[in-house]
């Protein structure tokens, strides 16, 4: 699992590349909570991710309910077919904001 | 877990199943092991074995350890209305596959899962 974390318009951007599995999903976890302390809006951008199981899930969920307390915003970008059905089995694909590109996350619009 | 993942799905499209059915079946392989993991193993780690095999127009997933009996509640799903992420594992399971059966082995130890899925 490799990542990558930059800043543009005050939102942080966590880029993760990899499978985000019951291995992974620590550290996901701590780069989540290290970010979320941060208290800004936070974009997950998900298009190097070819994998998530329910320890993924489990990470991305913990960080929505963590940005809901702070009153930021929190959203996942680029979602490949796999990672969605899994998100959609999970019936959280309506509950999380989930944008096509990177550009429609900053940009504010909707999911 | 990556490269199970892989020889999982390698043997489920050898069986005829499209990448969509060959990731579902990932899927709750994946997730049956987690629960293997932390639940039924838990600091202790030990094996398990996984078989996956075409039983007529079904793909057949056993997953088999070697710890004390599950109890079979801990297999039902629990409702997601509150996003908790305990039970998610068990109930992605059950989305992706047609059955979940949680069965004694015939050599009488540990605790054996029976999954199976229509191969399309």
């Amino acid at each position: 699992m490799r990542h990558e974390v930059s800043r543009r318009d005050g939102t942080v951007i966590l880029s993760l590349r990899g499978e985000v599995d019951l291995e992974q999903s620590p550290a996901v976890r701590a780069l989540l909570l290290d970010l979320l302390e941060e208290q800004r809006d936070l974009l997950v951008d998900l298009a190097g991710v070819t994998y998530i199981d329910s320890s993924g899930v489990a990470t991305l969920v913990e960080a929505y309910q963590l940005s809901k307390q702070h009153g930021t915003a929190f959203a996942l970008v680029s979602v490949s077919p796999a990672v969605h059905r899994v998100l959609e089995l999970a019936r959280l694909d309506r509950v999380f904001t989930i944008h096509q590109t990177l550009e429609e996350g900053l940009g504010g619009g909707g999911s | 877990m990556s490269r199970v993942r892989d020889r999982i799905r390698s043997s489920a499209e050898k069986a005829g199943c499209s990448t969509r059915c060959a990731q579902d079946v990932v899927l709750a392989a994946d997730e049956a092991c987690q629960n293997v993991i932390r639940h039924a193993y838990g600091e202790r780690g030990g094996d398990i074995e996984i078989r996956v095999e075409r039983s007529g127009g079904d793909l057949v997933l056993w997953i088999r350890d070697f710890a004390p009996p599950t109890d079979p509640a801990r297999v039902r799903p629990r409702k997601l209305e509150d996003l908790r992420p305990g039970g998610l594992g068990t109930h992605l399971m059950r989305e992706v596959m047609d059955s979940v059966e949680l069965l004694r082995p015939p050599s009488g130890e540990g605790n054996l899962l029976r999954m199976t899925r229509r191969i399309e």
